[in-house]
């Protein structure tokens, strides 16, 4: 295990810290009611009665947010429990219609799992889940359209909401990266949240503190909010832990507290004190039953589940036999995973993975395309590699006819025969070729037999060039070697 | 005309029926009682027109004969009920222009039978009373005071005395803690309050979650339980109703009650019981047991602990509960430098002196440091209250009590008013049944020798409201109680 270790002059140290996620539900309709949760209508254009909190109205759970919540749970190894309890956490704002939030509070719906998370030097870490419970999203405050007022958009309001959290198991910002990354991936798999850092569909809040090295002691922590992507929490991680380092080497003592994260210079800034925050006044929301779950509920869901990124990469590496780093790439989204399976398929997956890794996602990259809009098939692709490791072409030319069919889309078989590209292994055809290529030179080939033997790069080239690409480069040089020699 | 406004729903339904009269014409008495009466101050909002409008059409449906269950019976609605299109307030000043864009299922369920709005009743404001003086628009007088204005009971006050005076065939009501029997007894009319879960809270404003239900409130037994019938059900807007099947509650008045289990508990005669209230009780004891019933002593040890369990868990969902009257969306809004100056400046001129109170003493109990000393202790002697009641049934098939220690008494009363522990004293025999989930009745029993009428108390099992109409109206015949 990589240890991560901020050293000073004074001293070592060592981070604690823990994240609080939270997933929006990938449901038609809302946690507690039957509005729709479509991102991107018009302000208050998907708003029930329930969501705006009007006098008399009542919650009724969604099932498919808790059947989401349960794969999601089931996805991260974790014990589904089956007697969970919504509560009311109470406190004043207008983005919350009643005044309350319905979340759960003692009795969650997931308890402990834990993800696994590949880190650069090879090593894996195992970050513990402490809990997920289901909840009702806030709607929009909107306080730049009047100086004077502050707008509410209650299209968000009652959305379901999955709450994440960890152990205290993070030690480095490379760990919190890695981890963001592959639950986003996990539950992109799943079909449970889009992951969205961006729209905010998942967000996150992390707890930092430090502690000298090696040392055991839990010393106060800060909450940092609104670290909206994979970069800034790393961001938000090394950040506060060098500022309560720098703290602590100062002689001061630190207090738990909230801090806010400021995305543009990555600096976190003084919120609110612990021992001044809201008394929430949780209690048990007595408008709904506590949800009780048979085991027939959860073995359905069971079935549903899909291959996950770790057990599809292990496959990829025992299988396939690709590298745990190409794997752990190629499975970090399923729809690439699923693309590299079907190119993969009949063909050499490790040079198809070379392939996809490579000028594929360039391609992909440079087009700004999306994976499905893709102008190369797997199916293409596949054929590609073919093409190669049954020496019809060489990888060269490989290059030229991808670059054609990125834009034509076209097969790579026809291209190869339309251009006449196909390689020439004909072995007396090559010694023709060679032979001329000699014959022309005379004064190279006494240079070279006189020592000068990184002539043969040279001779190489002239044979390519005079066989305008489709030669053999491996049989070029060996029969080169034969008759130079 | 106005003999009309005398017939019970049962005498009206068959009026109608065979065309004796018509629904207009019923609904014209009704009004005409309404205009009468209007000095009991029973009704914060009227709808004639729309009640004669429905009534026309009732009298489509008879004619045509394809009359409902509850065809042409004009009806008061509790304002604490969503009723589309007509102003609903609670009779709280914070939200007393609000004109819901939806409809209660309980209403929706009673106008679909055929039955007419004739408008919405006074209350306590947000249900939070026992004497219908907490409300907006001024209290309610009991139709039964003589010299001196007394009050109706609450919160239902305005829905009991509507009843007794006439001004309607029959209302809806809702009790918390004892907010429709309470009334029931004091203005000498029949009120129940069905099993947590018989009736959809869909629409109705909340008060304190776990405890409301919603019941009928009239003029006898029998229209108790016609309109009950029509109230009751499962409805998916609701998590907690339950999905139990409605009896004909009406079926089982007239059965024999002989052999019946009457429970009578010995922690609801304590010391220094009102001496006429103790006689009443005794007296109904006596005629059900010489219809055969048999007559059984029970316990329910913790009954002691009822009130202040009642007012830990009624104020704390209730903090919550009324947090969203806030004049942010909807209702009233006295402006502020800040939200947070919005939400002090509204609430504190929007809610009433003893919801105030409530919010308050709720607020406090949920708080860090005090909910596990007040709130998690007071479910937990909740749970002992439940666990009283299932014990008392393996012996008694209903219990009968008193509804209320007293009659009622005068508005401005100055032991209540200086002291609030007294007003909730009247709750002492009703809110055990609230906690407890149980449906419960108060029937008029007689009246006291000061005129006034006093009322009895019955509690059945869980989804057993049948056993409690069967005895109720066993009594009910007994009592010959002669209606204002």
């Amino acid at each position: 295990m990589a240890e991560y270790v901020i050293e000073t002059p004074k001293g070592k140290w060592e981070i604690v810290c823990g994240l609080e996620i939270h997933c929006q539900i990938i449901s038609k309709s809302k946690i507690f009611s039957g509005a729709s949760t479509e991102f991107g209508d018009d302000a208050n254009e998907n708003v029930s009665f329930v969501d705006a909190g009007m006098p008399g109205m009542l919650p009724v759970l969604n099932k498919e947010c808790v059947r989401q919540a349960v794969k999601t749970g089931l996805g991260l190894n974790a014990k589904i429990n089956k007697y969970s309890v919504f509560s009311r956490k109470n406190y004043f704002y207008p983005d919350t219609p009643q005044n309350y939030q319905i979340t759960q509070f003692e009795y969650p719906l997931v308890g402990e799992g834990e993800i696994f998370v590949d880190l650069k030097d090879g090593s894996t870490r195992r970050i513990g889940i402490e809990r997920i419970h289901i909840e009702q999203d806030a709607a929009k405050s909107i306080h730049d359209l009047n100086p004077k007022k502050s707008y509410i958009d209650l299209n968000r309001a009652g959305v379901g909401l999955m709450e994440i959290v960890t152990k205290p198991d993070f030690c480095s910002p490379e760990e919190v990266g890695e981890f963001l990354k592959k639950l986003r991936s996990i539950v992109r798999y799943l079909g449970t949240c889009d992951g969205n850092m961006d729209e905010g569909s998942m967000r996150c809040d992390a707890s930092i503190s430090v502690r000298p090295l090696g040392s055991k002691e839990l010393r106060p922590r800060t909450e940092v909010k609104n670290v909206n992507s994979v970069k800034f929490a790393m961001q938000a991680v090394e950040f506060e832990a060098k500022r309560q380092i720098a703290l602590y080497e100062a002689g001061e003592t630190m207090q738990q507290q909230t801090r806010h994260f400021n995305q543009t210079d990555g600096s976190t800034t003084f919120l609110r004190l612990k021992e001044f925050s809201d008394d929430y006044r949780y209690f048990p929301e007595p408008d709904l039953p506590p949800l009780v779950l048979d085991d027939a509920f959860i073995d359905d869901i069971k079935k549903e589940m899909v291959e996950l990124p770790d057990a599809k990469k292990a496959r990829f590496v025992k299988d396939m036999g690709l590298t745990a780093y190409d794997a752990s790439v190629l499975c970090e989204n399923k729809e690439t995973a699923d693309f590299f399976e079907k190119a993969a398929k009949g063909h050499d997956a490790k040079k198809v993975a070379n392939w996809m890794m490579g000028d594929f996602f360039a391609m992909l990259n440079a087009k700004r395309l999306p994976l499905e809009k893709s102008p190369v098939t797997p199916e293409m692709l596949g054929q590609l590699v073919d093409l190669i490791t049954s020496n019809v072409i060489n990888g060269k030319t490989a290059k030229d006819v991808f670059a054609i069919m990125a834009e034509t889309g076209e097969n790579p078989e026809k291209i190869v025969e339309e251009k006449g590209w196909k390689q020439v292994t004909d072995t007396g055809a090559i010694e023709s070729l060679i032979d001329k290529i000699l014959a022309a030179n005379p004064d190279n080939v006494a240079a070279y037999k006189a020592g000068k033997v990184n002539l043969m790069g040279w001779f190489v080239g002239q044979v390519m060039k005079e066989s305008k690409g489709t030669a053999n480069p491996g049989m070029v040089n060996q029969i080169l070697q034969q008759k130079l020699g | 005309m106005s003999e009309l406004t005398k017939l019970t729903i049962a005498e009206a339904l068959s009026g109608l029926e065979t065309k004796k009269f018509s629904a207009k014409e019923l609904t014209a008495a009704y009004i005409h009682k309404m205009d009468e009466n209007r000095r009991f101050n029973a009704y914060v909002s009227e709808t004639p027109e729309i009640a004669l409008k429905a009534a026309e059409a009732a009298d489509k449906n008879y004619a045509a004969g394809t009359a409902r269950t509850l065809e042409g019976i004009p009806l008061g609605i509790k304002d604490l009920f969503c009723t589309k299109g007509v102003r609903t307030t609670a009779c709280s000043r914070i939200i007393d222009n609000f004109v819901p864009p939806y409809e209660s299922t309980v209403t929706e369920r009673l106008f679909a039978a055929g039955a007419i709005c004739l408008g919405k009743l006074n209350m306590d404001e947000f249900a939070m009373g026992g004497s219908n003086e907490n409300s907006c628009f001024g209290p309610v007088i009991n139709p039964w005071s003589k010299d001196v204005p007394l009050v109706p009971g609450g919160s239902s006050g305005g829905s009991a005395a509507a009843v007794c005076a006439e001004m309607c065939a029959a209302a809806t009501g809702t009790d918390t803690g004892g907010s429709i029997r309470q009334p029931a007894a004091f203005c000498g009319i029949v009120g129940v309050k069905p099993t947590y879960g018989r009736c959809s809270r869909y629409g109705i404003m909340a008060f304190a979650s776990s405890l409301d239900q919603a019941g009928p409130m009239g003029k006898d037994v029998r229209d108790c339980a016609l309109l009950l019938k029509v109230m009751a059900g499962h409805d998916v807007k609701d998590s907690t109703s339950a999905f139990k099947e409605v009896p004909d509650f009406e079926k089982v008045l007239g059965q024999d009650i002989k052999g019946l289990k009457i429970g009578i508990p010995a922690e609801y005669r304590p010391e220094g019981l009102n001496k006429e209230v103790a006689e009443a009780w005794d007296k109904a004891t006596a005629m059900l047991k010489a219809r055969g019933a048999e007559i059984v002593n029970i316990s329910l040890p913790h009954t002691k602990y009822a009130l202040p369990v009642y007012y830990i868990i009624a104020p704390a969902e209730a903090s919550s509960n009324l947090a969203r009257y806030d004049g942010i969306r909807y209702g009233n809004r006295v402006d502020g430098a800040h939200v947070d100056d919005v939400y002090v400046n509204t609430r504190t001129q929007g809610f009433g002196k003893e919801v105030k109170r409530r919010i308050m003493i709720g607020t406090y109990v949920l708080s860090a440091g005090y909910y596990d000393a007040y709130y998690v202790k007071a479910q937990k002697v909740r749970r002992l209250i439940q666990n009283d009641f299932n014990e008392a049934f393996k012996h008694c098939d209903v219990i009968l009590t008193p509804t209320s220690p007293t009659t009622a008494f005068p508005i401005g009363d100055k032991a209540m008013m200086e002291n609030p522990l007294n007003m909730y004293l009247n709750d002492v025999f009703t809110v055990s049944v609230n906690l407890a989930g149980l449906p419960a009745m108060s029937l008029p029993i007689g009246l006291a020798s000061n005129g006034l009428p006093l009322g009895m108390q019955l509690i059945s099992r869980a989804f057993d409201e049948e056993t409690m109409f069967k005895a109720a109206f066993a009594l009910e015949q007994d009592a010959g109680f002669k209606r204002k």
